[in-house]
């Protein structure tokens, strides 16, 4: 997984509630048996004008010119800024894979849907989670100004404005650990075998038929 | 020692490690897997050279992409190239590993969250785990089950754990007898209003009260598959003696010895009395109503007697802009009844609403009846090979077929279209699957969810109508 520690970058506004993973990648994309090459088709059916099928020539297809990813001046955005429960629905991993392909690596809102908040650790994109009020704040600065940035600092937990002013976040200190260090989590566990193999031993004798 | 919820006992027993900061190891019992999120869990194992830790507590089976038309061809029936590499990857990934799969053609073939139950190997107690956020479905039987992202298929493939932080205990109180004509699905979706999408973020919920205790098991797993759309990743219902006459004899469940001996151990799968909960939602079973959703999210939830909202009324800004892009969407008018939306297309499937007490309820509601010229397509469409067999041997099929439906193979059709059902733009239908999402039956399909005695009304109407008008 790709390091993620301090980022400074344009910020789009996904500006509507409840976004779910139907609409950041829809279903006809999820029969690809890979995991990368979804970036070209996040947030598909709000981007085109026309219904995107997987062998589509995406750089043919008819734009929604009014479609926030579209706008000139968010082209480049690494951060999106989006509203409450963002990722609901479907536990599609699709759906951080075609954020990360698109080029996102950090996604602010004031709360997530549970898989796809777990899932964005996985990939390499910070989930911020930051009051309402103060979410509510950086939508009207982004919408302001054209070319509106922040810089994320994981190390220090601080998305810092424009004007040096410094909002702190909360993270997981193991998840912020290994979004720091790149980690594989199957590796991290893989080192406490022992421990699982005598959990299999002690569990085998109280519930037997689940190891039959 | 303190009190304990469902969900904490559960935890608990599953718990290899623990750090101070609260990150578990929790150990898995059961994973079903199936074509669309596991294919990149097992490239990762092979690029890893890792091997399975448990191969015997996998399960695997092809639903999204399956045809529900002819399957005489087998695999080859299906006509999307990519779809059928998808699920032809299924096969020879559980073929390289030793995995059980139901496959295409196997009697035992069908919708995950169908055949786990079905077939045992999802047990009360168990820690139960699919790529699929449907897999709260499985809580009905006292089992604690959520879904998970392709990352962590493949990190309980490799190490049969995951790494966890405890959820939060939320109690969904539904006290009371329901209506003549009130179904599981009316209760889910009335909760889902109440408590909204989000309310159950970062809980797993307990469902609770008389209305669930009268419930059958079906009725449960219809209540538990929807808990995700109350934001809640887990759905649990106490074991009770319908849990345990639901599990006895199926392929998996313990035999001789070891059943008495789960059964013992399944008995406890209770909060305990004085168990306390972080947050507690409570409804009055006898005021549920017949629903339908109207808009784009599961929320959007009202009465069959209800009108449509008007944006002009709400206060809180995101909202009224939330209303008046699914009005757009859906192609509604402010203020209008619900029973004047059209039922152009009828959906009875899914994970949520295709078993064996679904099609009866819906062909209660069919039986000598046709439905209305003005649906352009009613589908039925089992949740399994085996509930499909079940449902012809009791004539279900001709029921459905008489009245106008067209009687299709298991899978996961109409719910998301991944394979070629597909709902086309503009048209509305009565679907008795979980999610109204814009896309989600198709581009630009406009879905109202419903129970299946709902579907079966609004299919003879033409439109939108009170089932109870019919019973």
């Amino acid at each position: 997984m790709e390091k993620f520690i301090k980022k400074t970058s344009i910020v789009a506004p996904m500006d509507r509630a409840n976004v779910d993973t139907d609409a950041i990648i829809p279903k006809q994309f999820l029969k690809s048996i890979k995991r990368s090459g979804f970036g070209p088709n996040l947030f598909d059916e709000w981007r085109y004008e026309d219904v995107g099928q997987p062998d589509s020539d995406n750089s043919a297809r008819p734009l929604r010119k009014e479609f926030v990813l579209n706008q000139p001046r968010y082209q480049s955005a690494h951060i999106l800024l989006a509203r409450e429960n963002f990722g609901c629905g479907s536990s599609r991993e699709h759906a951080p894979w075609a954020l990360k392909d698109y080029g996102f690596d950090v996604v602010i809102a004031p709360s997530f849907a549970d898989i796809f908040f777990n899932n964005c650790f996985k990939n390499g994109i910070v989930p911020i989670v930051l009051e309402e009020a103060v979410v509510d704040g950086l939508f009207k600065d982004v919408f302001a100004t054209e070319g509106y940035q922040l810089t994320v600092d994981l190390a220090a937990q601080q998305i810092i404005r424009p004007n040096g002013e410094a909002i702190l976040f909360e993270v997981d200190t193991f998840r912020k650990h290994c979004l720091m260090n790149g980690l594989d989590d199957i590796g991290l566990t893989l080192a406490y075998q022992d421990d699982i193999k005598a959990y299999e031993v002690k569990t085998k004798k109280t519930t037997p038929w689940l190891f039959n | 020692m303190s009190a304990k919820t469902l969900y904490d006992k559960l935890w608990d027993a599953h718990i290899v490690r623990q750090e101070d900061d609260g990150t578990a190891l929790i150990y898995i019992d059961r994973q079903l897997l199936h074509e669309v999120t596991s294919p990149q869990a097992f490239e990762g194992l092979r690029m890893a050279h890792r091997t399975p830790w448990r191969i015997d507590t996998n399960l695997a089976t092809p639903d999204h992409n399956v045809p529900t038309t002819d399957l005489s061809n087998g695999i080859a029936s299906i006509t999307d190239p990519v779809s059928r590499i998808q699920v032809e990857t299924l096969g020879m990934n559980t073929r390289e590993f030793g995995i059980t799969e139901y496959a295409m053609g196997d009697i035992r073939q069908g919708i995950v969250h169908v055949v786990g139950p079905e077939s045992g190997a999802t047990l009360p107690g168990m820690t139960v785990v699919c790529g699929d956020s449907h897999t709260a479905t499985h809580g009905a039987l006292g089992a604690l089950a959520h879904g998970i992202g392709t990352s962590e298929v493949e990190h309980v493939l490799a190490t049969q754990c995951l790494i966890q932080k405890k959820m939060k205990n939320m109690l969904v109180k539904v006290d009371g007898k329901l209506s003549a004509g009130v179904t599981p699905k009316d209760v889910v979706l009335a909760i889902i209003g109440k408590i909204g999408t989000a309310g159950g973020n970062g809980h797993a919920i307990e469902f609770g009260g008389q209305v669930f205790r009268d419930m059958s098991i079906e009725g449960r797993m219809t209540v538990c598959n929807m808990a995700i759309e109350g934001g809640a990743r887990v759905g649990l219902i106490a074991v009770d003696e319908k849990t345990v006459e639901y599990v006895k004899g199926r392929t998996f469940a313990p035999k001789g010895e070891q059943w008495d001996m789960a059964v013992t151990a399944w008995m406890d799968l209770t909060s305990d009395a004085d168990a306390v909960f972080d947050t507690l939602v409570e409804l009055d079973g006898s005021m549920i109503e017949p629903q339908v959703t109207w808009g784009t999210s599961p929320e959007m939830v009202l009465d069959v007697n209800g009108r449509v909202p008007n944006p002009a009324n709400e206060m809180d800004a995101v909202k009224a802009d939330g209303i008046r892009r699914a009005l757009a969407y859906m192609g509604l008018e402010a203020d209008m009844a619900i029973k004047d939306i059209p039922a152009e297309y009828v959906f009875i499937g899914s994970c949520t609403n295709s078993r064996i007490e679904d099609l009866r309820a819906a062909a209660t509601v069919l039986k000598g009846r046709k439905i209305s010229d003005k649906v352009e397509l009613a589908l039925a469409v089992p949740g399994s090979g085996l509930v499909k067999q079940q449902a012809e041997a009791e004539g279900l099929d001709k029921i459905f077929i008489e009245a106008g439906f067209e009687w299709r193979n298991p899978g996961c059709s109409m719910c998301l279209a991944m394979n070629a059902d597909k709902l086309p733009t503009g048209k509305h239908c009565a679907s008795t699957s979980n999610r109204n999402f814009e896309g989600r039956q198709g581009a630009g399909g406009r879905t109202h969810l419903v129970s299946p005695e709902m579907a079966a009304a609004a299919a003879i109407a033409g439109h939108f109508v009170d089932v109870r008008d019919y019973i």
